[in-house]
């Protein structure tokens, strides 16, 4: 099978892409495919044209790659693509979106405030910072509305660091999302649909060396502990699995997902985010629970290519 | 919530306990993640130190390899000395004629880079924990080497005619009532990377001088020596005062950076030791590049390259310069370098360029933010802009997106009343 792995971008995000990308590619050689990899740049098709692809395999983070834009373009040159439809896409990509199909879902989501810049500006930062530390009381989370990899996101612990933290995020994008921190065990619960039907994979519960599971602590091989299976009791286990199942199928997600939650002091399951494209990264979750459940990362994505093919 | 026993995860790495207290600070970083996509075309990047090699004749350079494999390719493809090939060293001298820097071949160590001299320096000279003092700003890369033998780095203050004799005085008195001494101190006197300054001579001299007095050994990082817009090649504190001072060059911005070769000329005693912790780090320096370099010399007019090099430069310091004058908004100041690869931004009070650092890259323009080139902290409001690698345009292009981001972020700043902006 000839298969176009897509990876890099413009995005922040890009260089972790770039590391998914090469992995997925080398585990699928291993499996004797023939992959071409091919970065997202203006000469995207022309170059798609000249490989002449049987399927696309798009491991682009960031705005172009994950929300929906890229699956559009995609769809409309008329390639076998990998993964969520581009209209899912756009809902899982913006966070406070993805929270209201959550919540409508019957999932537990921190309160939020969304703001864009434009209404700081006009309405008055002070009384609206007030406001919010008012709603959503202190530690809180600021980060921007969309994008991965916890770019731009800042614990905020006093009322002094959250102007600060309202410019780091807002310098990845013009929404922000302002959330209680929430203490408790994280989570993340992989989705992955094959000939029988949507499963979960083992859950990684993650232990970050810093109060968020940041930037460092993503990639940076030492700094994060994952227990994998998570260790949470099985009736957790399974309400947690159950949730990252009916959140891929409420947002219209496809092939692959992962839903990251967090366990509160009395069991409560929260929704933090949902990711469509997770990270393929050495210290990505996806491939570790992939390798707990006993799989190899080039099989299961050849599964996937392969159903796309049938 | 039901939790199963105590266990230990995996942290991904079956080594994180055992790795050195120096390698803490090697992790990934936002800022890093950032530089990939300034490796785009799509993107102006006035942040790497790039030299342009494209200003060299490919067909010529082919020439030289070819010349030096017919003529030595026992040699060439063998191990070499530890402190470089002969018939180089004796090149050198005439590479650092144009300086006033006179020396013996004998005084010359090549190595891969001058970066490696400068490691290797440090190497023979500092414990852990040694004071080594450094320009406020200074180049990234020798703090890293810095860092790595676990130096004690103090900044200096600098002004317009660089490394400010007073501060030094002031920072050498402070470490001595620390009961702490100065072990070397670092210095680009000429086209500072990243300030963009030079230290005219009678500066020089007051610096050898606080050097003579405080016995401090000198590191001169020297580079960009000959790339000096205005017809002035300044001479090195080095051929001033050869016993104080280890002078550091490079072929990498006057021939190419992918050679990797650099050279120390040192005293004595010193250079002998830097010959062994040479061979220890590398045996020795690569003999195929170090024999291209010479036969380039031989054979080539590289000094005419050099001019054909410095006439580039100068083009783009221009249009930089113009770009940023005629763009930025009030309050943003800047380093007009009379050479070299950089100029030293300043936003102003209340910005950090490491958070905007993102807003630059949607943009699609790319800098180093100011705190890289500080072990302490500072910077925060300092961006280092490179004019060496972009085609003019380019950079006037460049010069434009940063400005609207630099406007921006005025309007976020104000909003939330960071910094005292409102």
């Amino acid at each position: 099978m000839r298969i176009a792995v897509l990876a890099g971008g413009l995005s922040a995000e890009r260089e972790v892409s770039l590391r998914s990308g090469r992995r997925v590619a080398q585990a699928l050689r291993n499996k004797g495919q023939e992959v071409f990899e091919v970065d997202v740049d203006a000469d995207l098709l022309p170059e798609l044209r000249k490989i002449n692809p049987d399927v696309v395999l798009p491991l682009v983070h960031g705005q172009v790659g994950e929300d929906g834009s890229l699956r559009e373009v995609l769809d409309v040159a008329g390639y076998k693509t990998v993964g969520s439809p581009s209209a899912a896409a756009r809902i899982a990509f913006e966070k406070p979106i993805a929270n209201q199909v959550a919540a409508a879902a019957g999932v537990f989501v921190p309160k939020s405030i969304v703001l864009p810049q434009e209404a700081f500006k006009s309405l008055g930062a002070p009384a609206l910072l007030d406001s919010a530390i008012s709603s959503i009381g202190l530690p809180m989370v600021v980060k921007p509305s969309h994008g991965g990899s916890a770019l731009g996101a800042t614990v905020v612990k006093s009322a002094e660091e959250l102007p600060a933290a309202m410019v780091t995020a807002f310098s990845y994008g013009s929404v922000v999302l302002m959330q209680p921190y929430l203490i408790g065990t994280e989570i993340a619960v992989c989705v992955l649909e094959d000939k029988s039907g949507v499963k979960t994979l083992p859950i990684v519960e993650i232990v970050p060396d810093h109060d968020l599971y940041d930037y460092d602590c993503r990639y940076t091989a030492g700094m994060t502990e994952f227990f994998v299976p998570a260790r949470i009791s099985n009736e957790i286990a399974n309400q947690a699995n159950e949730i990252a199942i009916r959140m891929h199928k409420a947002l219209g997600l496809k092939d692959i997902s992962r839903t990251d939650l967090i366990i509160d002091g009395a069991g409560n399951i929260w929704f933090l985010e949902v990711n469509i494209n997770p990270g393929q990264t050495e210290t990505s979750l996806f491939p570790q629970a992939v390798n707990a459940a006993g799989l190899d990362l080039g099989e299961v994505f050849l599964d996937l290519l392969t159903n796309l093919d049938q | 919530m039901a939790m199963t026993d105590k266990q230990t995860g995996s942290r991904l790495d079956p080594w994180v306990q055992a790795y050195a207290s120096r390698a803490t600070s090697m992790r990934a970083s936002e800022i890093r993640a950032l530089f990939a996509v300034a490796s785009r075309p799509e993107v102006v990047s006035l942040a790497g130190g790039m030299p342009f090699v494209e200003a060299l004749d490919v067909d010529m350079f082919r020439g030289v390899v070819d010349s030096v494999l017919t003529k030595n390719a026992k040699i060439a493809l063998q191990y070499g000395a530890g402190q470089g090939h002969v018939a180089l060293r004796e090149s050198i001298l005439g590479v650092m004629a144009p300086t006033a820097m006179t020396a013996h071949p004998d005084d010359i160590v090549i190595t891969a880079g001058s970066q490696m001299a400068i490691d290797l320096i440090v190497r023979v000279m500092c414990n852990p924990g040694d004071v080594i003092l450094v320009e406020s700003p200074s180049y990234v890369g020798a703090l890293g080497v810095f860092r790595a033998y676990e130096a004690d780095i103090r900044h200096v203050a600098m002004d317009e005619n660089g490394l400010n004799p007073t501060a030094l005085n002031e920072v050498i008195t402070k470490v001595k009532s620390e009961g702490k001494k100065v072990k070397l101190l670092y210095t680009i006197p000429s086209f500072h990377n990243p300030a963009g300054i030079t230290q005219p001579q009678s500066r020089r001299a007051e610096i050898l001088a606080i050097a003579e007095k405080e016995n401090v050994l000198i590191i001169e990082d020297d580079p960009y020596a000959l790339l000096s817009f205005d017809g002035v090649i300044h001479r090195p504190m080095a051929a001033v005062e050869k016993e104080r001072v280890v002078y550091c060059g490079s072929f990498s911005k006057i021939i190419s950076a992918g050679l990797r070769i650099g050279w120390a000329v040192a005293p004595h005693a010193l250079r002998e030791k830097l010959v062994l912790a040479n061979e220890a780090a590398t045996l020795c320096p690569s003999n195929f590049t170090q024999l291209i370099v010479d036969e380039y010399l031989r054979t080539q007019d590289w000094l005419a390259q050099v001019g054909v090099f410095r006439n580039i430069y100068q083009e783009r310091r221009d249009a930089l310069l113009g770009a940023l004058k005629a763009q930025m908004p009030a309050g943003v100041s800047w380093t007009v370098p009379t050479g070299g690869f950089y100029s030293w931004l300043t936003l102003p009070t209340g910005f950090d360029a490491t958070a905007m650092l993102p807003r630059a890259v949607t943009h699609l323009v790319a800098y180093v933010p100011g705190t890289g080139f500080y072990a302490d902290g500072q910077g925060r409001s300092n961006m280092r802009l490179s004019f060496c690698y972009p085609p003019p345009e380019r950079i006037i292009e460049g010069v434009n997106r940063l400005a609207a981001v630099v406007r921006e972020e005025a309007e976020l700043l104000k909003t939330f009343g960071v910094g005292g902006n409102k």
